[in-house]
């Protein structure tokens, strides 16, 4: 049940899942006529974790996240031109042009920045937790990691000394089954991620990260802790990435995973089991959804155009902003 | 302000006190900090004078300095005890591909004022994991400041330029060193950053030196002085930003340099100082620049064999004998 939260949540949460998918459909578009270089990891599908994360969250709580980072930054309230015009490389962007898909940062919005190495964000948060505490504010540090990521070294240093201290922070993993081409049941030695929090001492779960209401009431309780200085929580979100690890992927991962395994998760798209139970709940009504939709569409056509629009760094710049 | 005599140690803590006194954002995280004062003694005193502000951690390096970083970035001012310098190999991700790319990476949105403070050098027979200089590798890597002191007044004056700094500084510090006494002024003492010292004018011979090749290189000098040769020793301080000014200011005046460091030679900071010289000053130079450095081998434990792996001075004075032709 959707009801013990209002209306206008459920809408806004329901909204933003909606700006992640178009926005990671467009940037592939752009990506597959060369107006986007390099490379994008599309979180499509795993829209639900990003969204039901940050909903609990205030603009000045801190945020870490991953190279599969776009959906969690839009979810922290990042302004979509900026990041259109990053993934474009132009000078415009939150990051000039020096960071690219992979490495968008809003400090201002309390986004530490997307991390390229697998595990690389979580002593980071870890950091943001200290400094919080030393400050004496309720603000958290939500960290976001992949599957991949708990089998790093830094997973378990961070998990035990955020647990040792009672740091306010959050570990939210996106465990979309898959680090890069390797199942989690072929690299991690419990049948559970959560499973790991026991041995720092920590509460941990595994929840169903296609479920927005399920993610937005557990990481509103982990939060709850958090501010109230009981300690870190750790969050096992099960999920699926609909494109696969990268835009290089073959097939959307097909080499690596089979046709009946991403057709079962397509029927667990997170925004359509979403929508069904607004619509059964009479929480949208079809009018409500067509304005969504259109706003929605302009509001990415705006940054895409933004994007456009915006100048390419002078090749100079690239020597600026190492040192103050 | 006046001077007075006292070691490298003391000058260490007593820039911390002065900073931290001066700055609640301040901390310092690491290993062995409380009861110890610092493995090496070196923080005596502040644990008592800053209650709960030197944090002592679990043997996770990786975790120290990304949290470190994530503390600098969310309005702190840490200092992050390495223990040996030998330990930052645990924690290169979050030194090179976190701490020094943070500031660039995201277009100067944020500043990064993190101190890793990473005590390094041989001569106690440590052996290979706790004996290395391994300075070169933080110059290679865009985005570190990188500071080697040499004498107490600089580690003081060093120290708190570094704290004070927006951008991340990796600050090496020779353990054996850490008794070595110096004048050091009292109170408000500044070194900037990026600036060189010419600590023995001469004009025989320029010695590019820092750390515990500055001791070498001194002793080299004076002996080289009784045969008439008198080398210009600048004790460069900070290796990057460089001080290429006053290093070209003397070669210009002596037309030949030694580059002398504890590191081992091959990829060393000399390579790079010798490389600029002969692309930069190739009309100034009489002599070709030698440099003077460890052999390219792990350090060994055996005071025999380590002795015979360093640099000493009458290395340095071969090699100044050799660029003045006598």
């Amino acid at each position: 049940m959707t009801s013990r939260i209002d209306n206008k949540r459920c809408l806004k949460m329901y909204e933003q899942m909606l700006t992640i998918r178009r926005f990671e459909e467009k940037a592939i578009e752009l990506f597959e006529h060369n107006l986007i270089r390099g490379n994008i990891h599309p979180c499509i599908g795993q829209e639900a974790v990003s969204v039901g994360a940050c909903s609990p969250l205030r603009r000045d709580d801190f945020m870490v996240n991953t190279h599969r980072g776009h959906g969690n930054c839009i979810a922290k309230g990042a302004d979509l031109k900026l990041m259109m015009a990053e993934l474009f490389g132009k000078s415009t962007g939150y990051c000039k042009g020096k960071g690219g898909s992979m490495h968008i940062a809003d400090f201002e919005g309390g986004n530490l920045g997307a991390n390229g190495i697998v595990g690389g964000g979580l002593p980071i948060a870890v950091g943001a937790g200290i400094g919080i505490q030393n400050r004496g504010t309720d603000q958290v540090a939500v960290c976001f990691f992949g599957d991949g990521a708990t089998n790093q070294g830094t997973f378990h240093e961070s998990l035990n000394l955020a647990a040792l201290w009672k740091l306010p922070v959050i570990f939210v993993c996106e465990n979309n089954l898959y680090g890069l081409s390797t199942p989690v049941r072929e690299s991690i030695s419990v049948v559970n991620i959560s499973d790991r929090a026991m041995a720092y001492g920590i509460p941990g779960m595994s929840i169903d990260g296609n479920d927005i209401i399920a993610m937005h009431t557990k990481m509103t309780e982990a939060v709850d802790r958090a501010r109230a200085g009981e300690g870190p929580t750790l969050l096992d979100c099960i999920t699926y990435r609909f494109f696969g690890h990268f835009t290089g992927d073959p097939g959307k991962g097909i080499t690596y995973r089979s046709k009946e395994e991403m057709g079962q998760w397509l029927e667990r798209c997170p925004i359509k089991r979403f929508r069904e139970r607004l619509i059964k709940e009479k929480r949208i009504t079809e009018k409500t959804e067509k304005t969504m939709e259109a706003d929605v569409k302009a509001s990415i056509e705006e940054a895409v155009q933004f994007a456009k629009e915006s100048p390419l760094p002078l090749p100079e710049e690239a020597l600026q902003d190492l040192f103050h | 302000m006046t001077e007075r005599m006292i070691s490298c140690s003391a000058a260490i803590c007593e820039a911390l006190t002065e900073e931290m006194a001066r700055d609640e954002a301040i901390f310092i995280i690491g290993e062995d900090l409380v009861a110890h004062g610092g493995i090496f003694g070196q923080f005596r005193g502040l644990p008592e004078r800053f209650p709960g502000r030197l944090i002592d951690t679990p043997i996770s390096e990786s975790c120290i300095v990304g949290a470190g970083l994530g503390a600098a970035l969310t309005g702190m001012r840490p200092l992050v005890d390495m223990h040996f310098a030998d330990f930052v190999t645990c924690a290169m991700d979050e030194i090179v591909n976190q701490t020094a790319k943070i500031r660039y990476m995201f277009g100067g949105q944020v500043k990064v004022p993190l101190v890793i403070w990473a005590p390094d050098g041989a001569g106690l027979s440590a052996a290979a994991h706790h004996s290395q200089s391994l300075e070169s590798w933080f110059v290679h890597t865009p985005g570190l400041k990188v500071v080697v002191p040499s004498e107490p007044a600089d580690v003081k004056g060093l120290l708190k330029a570094a704290i004070r700094d927006d951008d991340p500084v990796i600050f090496f510090q020779h353990k054996k060193l850490f008794a070595r006494e110096g004048p050091v002024p009292e109170g408000e003492h500044i070194v900037p950053l990026g600036k060189a010292a010419v600590k023995r004018p001469g004009g025989s011979v320029t010695i590019l030196t820092y750390g515990s090749g500055f001791y070498m290189s001194m002793e080299a000098a004076n002996e080289l002085a009784g045969m008439g040769i008198e080398a210009e020793v600048i004790d460069l301080r900070t290796l990057k930003p460089l001080d290429f000014g006053t290093i070209a200011d003397s070669i210009k005046k002596t037309n030949r340099a030694v580059v002398v460091h504890e590191a081992c030679l091959s990829g060393g900071f000399g390579a790079e100082v010798s490389a600029r010289i002969n692309s930069e000053l190739f009309d100034y130079l009489d002599a070709p620049v030698l440099r003077v450095a460890a052999k390219d081998v792990p350090i060994p434990f055996s005071p025999r064999l380590e002795n015979f792996v360093l640099p000493k001075a009458e290395d340095v004075i071969s090699a100044v004998r050799q660029v003045v032709y006598r």
